[in-house]
């Protein structure tokens, strides 16, 4: 009896059963973020293009899964609180 | 909006597949002209003008966006229509592959014409063979009366929870799409009462109240890709027998069947069997009456279900039989003969005894399929069944 993954017949998901994909996997910087710097103005969450950037209640942060490393965050920050740091080889 | 009565007519091919779509009240239909199936749309175009159709009719600028739109139309629940053949076919092949991935029960009869090069306007059923192995279900026909009534059964069949697969419905261009033949036309309220069964059938629909993705990527290696496949398969081996039950409903309803899976005529003491498909049959079955006339026990079986491949009715229906012989109308390039001729040969090895099978490739570039050809073919296959050397391919308009 094969068991099978998903309860439809062709390639169709409801937000349950979604097979995300992380979409960061090719970025070649990324942002750091100094959380006590942070103002929270919230204007990296508003222009970040892929809409990656999370509030975690006193600071903003980029989800790195989804991040691309474009470093607009960084440019609006008012506050210089977002820093680009190079990807290492893993 | 007039209700269609039941009434007999003298109908062309394309009319009878659009006297066919229109009974079946599709809520989306896109298509693009293309020969030998432009009048289907014609059709099509007038019911809607004369108030019978009641169908969103969307004017597309090629085959492409014809069957994407329907892709769309399908996955959001509608039923849909569409209708194409060779060049056609091709421009729409990336959309094609994505509507049978997706299970979307989109109907879409072929009026099969070659495939060019070398460019012609004739028929052929090479649009129709080099997309075989897409996952559509794939149901050659023979006459203007099994065009309309297929068409009612592909509905049937495609949107079948069990099922959920395209379909096409091959008829061969200009010989059929431009034949007039006498086609009984049945009412509105019959053809309703044949496809009410679907309306308790479930299927996913994309819809705003219950927010879906749709396709959904997989990501590389995921198994989930090889699920999907698994499943497509399955339901198209569930689509033979459906089909039989569906031609026997049908039967039922409207006192019209073709045997489902395959039709058989004069098989059952046959000792030698022609095999054929789509309209070279009516010739055939003239050949075989008078070969039968000879003495010859000749049977002849037509393929109506081309894919799923109809395997274990035709193991059933060779069994005992001395030799094989098939007519195709198209080559495998790389393999000297038919497509037909490769299934059959494939089947072979499931018959009890070794049995000689006999390949014919007649009928390209819309050349007819004459009672002289099906005769020489119907000797070389009694040949080979007394033992006798036979080639394995013979291109009778050749040689």
């Amino acid at each position: 009896m094969i068991k099978f993954k998903s309860r439809f017949e062709s390639s169709w998901a409801d937000p349950k059963t979604m097979h995300i994909l992380p979409t960061g996997e090719w970025r070649f910087q990324r942002p750091v973020i100094k959380a006590e710097k942070c103002c929270q103005c919230g204007w990296c969450y508003i222009f970040c293009p892929v809409g990656c950037i999370e509030d975690r209640g006193t600071y903003f942060e980029a989800n790195l899964d989804y991040c691309k490393g474009c470093s607009i965050c960084a440019k609006v920050c008012p506050v210089d609180a977002i820093r680009m740091v190079r990807e290492e080889i893993r | 909006m007039p209700k269609i009565k039941a009434e007999t007519k003298v109908l062309e091919g394309n009319a009878a597949v659009a006297y066919g779509a229109m009974l079946c009240r599709p809520d989306v239909i896109a298509a693009f002209p293309i020969t030998p199936a432009t009048s289907v749309l014609e059709y099509l175009y007038s019911f809607s003008a004369q108030g019978l159709l009641d169908a969103e009719l969307i004017e597309v600028e090629g085959e492409n966006s014809a069957l994407s739109a329907v892709m769309g139309a399908s996955a959001a629940g509608a039923r849909t229509f569409t209708a194409t053949s060779s060049m056609g076919l091709a421009f729409m092949f990336d959309v094609y592959l994505a509507v049978s991935g997706s299970r979307l029960p989109v109907v879409m009869p072929l009026a099969m014409r070659e495939q060019p090069m070398p460019m012609t306007l004739a028929a052929g059923t090479s649009d129709a063979f080099t997309v075989k192995d897409g996952g559509w279900i794939q149901i050659y026909v023979e006459s203007c009366q099994e065009i309309l009534d297929s068409l009612i059964m592909a509905y049937r069949l495609a949107e079948d929870t069990d099922i959920l697969l395209p379909v096409n419905i091959c008829y061969l261009g200009f010989y059929l799409s431009y034949l007039s033949q006498r086609v009984e036309i049945p009412s509105q309220e019959e053809v309703d009462a044949f496809l009410a069964p679907l309306k308790k059938m479930e299927r996913t629909k994309l819809c705003l109240e219950e927010p879906m993705t749709f396709p959904a990527e997989i990501a590389p290696a995921d198994p989930v890709f090889a699920e999907y496949r698994y499943k497509h398969c399955a339901a198209l081996g569930r689509a033979k027998q459906k089909l039989d039950e569906i031609d026997k409903a049908f039967g039922a309803a409207f006192g019209r069947s073709y045997g489902g899976q395959i039709e058989q005529y004069r098989t059952e003491d046959a000792e030698i069997i022609l095999v054929t498909m789509e309209s070279t049959t009516g010739t055939a079955r003239v050949v075989v009456d008078s070969k039968r006339d000879e003495g010859l026990k000749v049977g002849l079986i037509k393929i109506r279900l081309f894919r799923p491949f109809p395997r274990e009715k035709l193991i059933e229906a060779l069994k005992g039989k001395k030799a094989i012989g098939v007519i195709d109308r198209h080559v495998s390039f790389g393999w000297d003969c038919g497509q037909c001729f490769i299934e059959l040969k494939a089947l072979l090895s499931d018959l009890e005894a070794p049995v000689p099978l006999v390949g014919f490739i007649d009928g390209m570039g819309g050349a007819d399929i004459t009672k002289e050809h099906l005769e020489r073919a119907v000797d070389m296959i009694d040949a080979a069944a007394k033992g006798k050397p036979v080639k394995e391919t013979t291109w009778l308009a050749l040689e």
